[in-house]
């Protein structure tokens, strides 16, 4: 058992339910006890879709388990069937119909539907939402794009064509993603043949060993579903995901290599402001703000390495919840020269934010209450995210624009760079002070942090006077302050930190 | 020969009841949660149940509870399936850390969950037994708010029906008290606790306290008030304690409030005039606050969506003193006898539907265009894109809406949708 206060991920259903609701012409019957459609709230009000997911739930109660399960299943599916006429079916347990075993694949399998029906095996008590929708995806693609024997092969010579893997419902930013790559592949002169799951029709998927190359956006979705297709129809696969201005150089680079166009271009964009916004004379404020990252892997490698290398930050932690990527998230620490931090969950994160003290987080919704908390300023970069984070403007993570919009988010939560000093100057200040926070930030002013765990080593005393000179220090640096005068401390074996090793940490550290 | 005398409430003349099964698009017990852990301040719940559990409460509670939230999940995994024994030791490590985590915690609930109940592990076993481990710091109680058993609000009602037993014996010789029985917003007690005072209604207690260690003493001379209509079980319990249950309409609108406070008020033989002085300054209050919306809503047609159990006191509201239309009350669950009077005053022409097909129901609701139709989250927003008028029915469970000076502010939650769909120029 798992003691979880808030969980980064849902059930492999919800996952299921992702790829079904941001297809066309698919339809999910799922087995599941009442209460379980609680998951369309998430696709009609987080996301504010403005149709019901195409999921019907057999909603059996206790008084059903003695009886007959199965049949209420076949109804459910039958009707479903009747009623919505999709192209193809998914059949699937929830966690408390896997439980009983009730086999809805075998069971939609004997309806005889005149339609494909894929049954999902989504182990509830091992698996997650990611896994999940990866899974869903790949049993779809394999299903509806076969291997065909004696298939034409692309004819040389014709434009060069290729599919978007991976964007979903309820994915972060995944609409306005798919619009600029789109828009840069456009330039490039390359074609897109299918972009899935989000927007595919089953029949859509059976056309996707028509292309040259397959883009995967969001490897947590698309990537097992892409190495089958390039072992089955020996299709290409880029991975770099153009999240950031370098990495979106580097991937019209690759696309334009193995499609064989000219990058030139498209790779010196006009409205690629970042590069100018990060060196202008105001960004200098921004270097060294130490960051903390933790998100799904695509999105915190992508951060990890936009805010170090085009920010100027300094990351201080860098951590996933993707268990399935561990592996490449440690590799993205290691460059920064840390440690990942690998969990779902969320009492660990937050222990690990509070001791870094960092000026900034970048995470998920999940971030956002620790930051708040902290009286730290956070940007959310990943999903889970809340509805404020499904915006009504184009706003792309990825591409030129998705590096604009990056800059943008992040930086807005900061203190700016004269204000910075002037809170420094005159601390007293009865009306700009620090506790009034960022001045263009008055709703989310720290001034009452709600119950800081303040993490203090504990044989460690502050004299009066160096306590009320920490206060005198601008918030957004006085949990540095506070843990580089403990760590000066503690390397020096002092027990108690007087006003003046306040200043000899301050000195040592700025070295 | 003289006419039959008015039959008000017989079966013959009731309104019709129209028992579905399938799809239901309602929430499971566990949401109660949501409003029970901010309720009772020093208690805890903690769901034993499966990722879904987990990923429903946080969903259903909007991920907006940026406070720490006073409650959890233990997941099950696939190794706590494989054998029970595991998967109480499992338990007791979660409790262990949790209460190490939190020492604040005075009452504990282990909340069974579907996968907890097929799997037939025994939390009031497990709980006996953490009681006895952390005794005397922390009470530990279960109860089930599983979707196989309980539908969203009926959450409390298993909550609370577990906290009767702790309540302490009052005995024969005690003096009457009242118990007013349902989870209120604290402003709105203290409203209510103002009022009883006025009439001299003595010795008024709330159920669930706001404190654990306050739990008040039940006994003969208990009366008891419910607030809500879906604490059947509640009531149940509170009766084999030997309590007496008031009936009356719910405290919803100027005349609900005031049948309900008239309920107490007989009981403790207070005068009709006396209790017509008391109550009128309020009544008239609330019926001033109702009048503005009544303009807005009189006439206009509503379709309930089976959500709460407050269905039918919020239709017999809306049709008495707003002059709404009910076409069709669903209620997942309909107590005939909490809801005794209610039933007598609901309008003809209306159909009480029990349970839910889900997509027939949106058939009949598309098929009666109402002006208004209460539904849940999941329905609101493709409703509304099909261009139906909708009001999310979460809201009336999580807002103060109870008594007198709730009535106006209930009136607005329903005339709110038309007020924006009449601001609105894009």
């Amino acid at each position: 058992m798992q003691l979880t206060v808030w969980t980064y991920e849902g059930p492999p259903h919800v996952g299921a339910m992702r790829i079904a609701t941001a297809m066309k012409g698919l339809h999910y019957v799922l087995h599941a006890p009442q209460g379980d459609t609680y998951a369309d709230l998430l696709f009609t009000m987080i996301e504010r879709r403005d149709a019901r997911p195409p999921v019907t739930y057999t909603t059996f109660q206790a008084r059903d388990l003695g009886g007959d399960t199965a049949e209420l299943f076949k109804t459910a599916a039958r009707e479903a069937y009747e009623r919505f006429k999709p192209e193809a079916m998914i059949v699937g347990a929830s966690c408390t119909a896997e439980l009983i075993q009730d086999d809805p694949g075998g069971l939609a399998r004997a309806l005889a539907l005149p339609i494909p029906v894929i049954a999902l095996d989504l182990p509830s008590y091992q698996k997650k939402e990611n896994w999940g929708a990866s899974e869903t995806f790949y049993q779809l693609v394999r299903t509806f794009a076969p291997k065909v024997e004696g298939a034409a092969p692309r004819t040389p010579g014709e434009r060069p064509r290729c599919n978007i893997l991976g964007p979903t419902a309820l994915g972060f930013r995944h609409r306005d993603d798919v619009a600029e790559v789109k828009r840069l592949l456009s330039r490039l002169g390359v074609d897109v043949n299918v972009t899935a799951p989000l927007e595919a029709t089953p029949s859509d998927l059976a056309r996707l060993a028509d292309a040259d190359v397959n883009v995967v956006l969001y490897a947590e979705i698309a990537d097992v579903a892409a190495r089958w297709l390039e072992r089955t129809h020996g299709q290409k696969t880029i991975r770099t995901v153009p999240i950031g201005h370098n990495a979106t150089r580097e991937f019209i680079t690759e696309i334009a290599a193995l499609t064989g166009v000219d990058p030139a271009a498209v790779l010196d964009d006009a409205n690629a402001r970042l590069p100018w916004w990060s060196r202008s004379v105001d960004s200098n404020y921004l270097t060294g703000k130490r960051v903390f990252i933790f998100g799904d892997a695509t999105h915190a490698i992508a951060a990890a390495r936009v805010a170090s290398e085009e920010l100027g930050f300094e990351v201080v932690g860098l951590g996933s919840y993707a268990r399935e990527f561990g592996r490449e998230v440690r590799a993205a620490a290691e460059k920064l020269g840390l440690t990942a931090l690998i969990t779902d969950d969320y009492l660990a994160v937050e222990q690990a934010i509070s001791e870094l003290q960092p000026e900034l987080v970048l995470g998920t919704q999940m971030e956002r209450h620790i930051a708040k908390r902290l009286g730290i300023g956070c940007a959310v970069i990943s999903a889970p995210a809340h509805v404020q984070d499904y915006p009504a403007r184009y706003s792309p993570q990825m591409g030129f624009e998705g590096a604009n919009v990056l800059f943008d988010t992040w930086v807005h939560p900061l203190v700016m760079g004269l204000e910075e000093h002037l809170l420094a100057m005159f601390r007293e200040d009865f009306e700009f002070n620090d506790a009034a926070g960022a001045s263009h930030l008055a709703s989310v002013h720290p001034s009452a942090p709600q119950g800081t765990p303040e993490v203090t080593a504990s044989e460690i005393v502050w004299s009066k006077e160096a306590e009320a000179e920490l206060t005198k220090i601008p918030f957004f640096v006085r949990g540095k302050a506070r843990r580089n005068a403990e760590r000066f401390a503690a390397e020096h074996g002092l027990a108690l930190i007087q006003l003046e090793t306040l200043y000899d940490a301050k000195s040592h550290f700025a070295r | 020969m003289t006419p039959a005398a008015p039959s008000a409430g017989c079966e013959s003349e009731a309104l019709p009841v129209l028992r579905e099964r399938g799809q239901r698009e309602v929430f499971c017990g566990l949401t109660g949660i949501v409003w029970l852990h901010r309720k009772i301040q020093d208690a805890f719940f903690l769901v034993i149940g499966s990722r879904t559990c987990a990923h429903l409460i946080q969903s259903a509670a909007g991920v907006m509870v940026f406070a720490e939230p006073r409650f959890a999940t233990a997941i099950m995994e696939e190794r706590d399936l494989a054998g029970l024994a595991d998967a109480n030791e499992e338990l007791d490590r979660v409790v262990d850390r949790l209460l190490e985590r939190r020492p604040d915690i005075k009452l504990l609930f282990l909340v069974g969950s579907c996968p907890s109940e097929v799997i037939k592990l025994d939390l009031s076993r497990a709980a006996q037994r953490l009681s006895v481990k952390h005794q005397p710091n922390v009470r530990v109680l279960n109860y089930s708010g599983s979707g196989i058993e309980t539908t969203f609000t009926q959450g409390e009602d298993a909550c609370l029906a577990a906290l009767v037993p702790e309540a302490p014996s009052a005995g024969d010789d005690s003096l009457p008290s009242l118990l007013v029985v349902g989870a209120l917003p604290d402003i709105v007690e203290d409203q209510f606790r103002r009022l009883f005072a006025e009439l001299g209604i003595g010795a008024v207690d709330f159920f669930p306290p706001r404190r654990a260690g306050a739990i008040p003493a039940i006994g003969p001379n208990t009366c008891v008030l419910l607030a809500q209509p879906f604490l059947g079980d509640t009531a149940r319990a509170l009766e084999e304690r030997g309590a007496k249950r008031l009936p009356a309409l719910f405290p919803f609108g100027a005349e609900g409030t005031t049948e309900w406070l008239k309920a107490a008020a007989d009981a403790w033989g207070i005068p009709e005039m006396e209790f017509r002085r008391v109550v009128a300054p309020h009544r008239e209050r609330a019926k001033r606050a109702l009048s503005r919306h009544k303009e807005t809503l009189a006439g206009l047609s509503v379709f309930f969506f089976p959500d709460s159990q407050l269905e039918p006191p919020l239709a017999r509201f809306l049709a008495e003193e707003l002059g709404m239309r009910p076409i069709e009350i669903g209620t997942p669950y309909l107590n005939r006898d909490l809801l005794s009077e209610e039933l007598k005053r609901l309008p003809p022409g209306a159909v009480l539907s029990e349970g839910q097909h889900a997509e027939r129901q949106l058939d009949r609701c598309r098929a009666a265009r109402p002006d208004l139709v209460v539904c849940g989250l999941g329905l609101a927003n493709p409703l509304e894109a099909e261009g139906l008028t909708t009001k999310w029915s979460i809201e009336l469970v999580f807002s103060p809406v109870h008594g007198f000076d709730q009535a106006g502010d209930l009136a607005a939650l329903f005339a709110r949708p038309f007020a924006r769909r009449a601001v609105l120029k894009v």
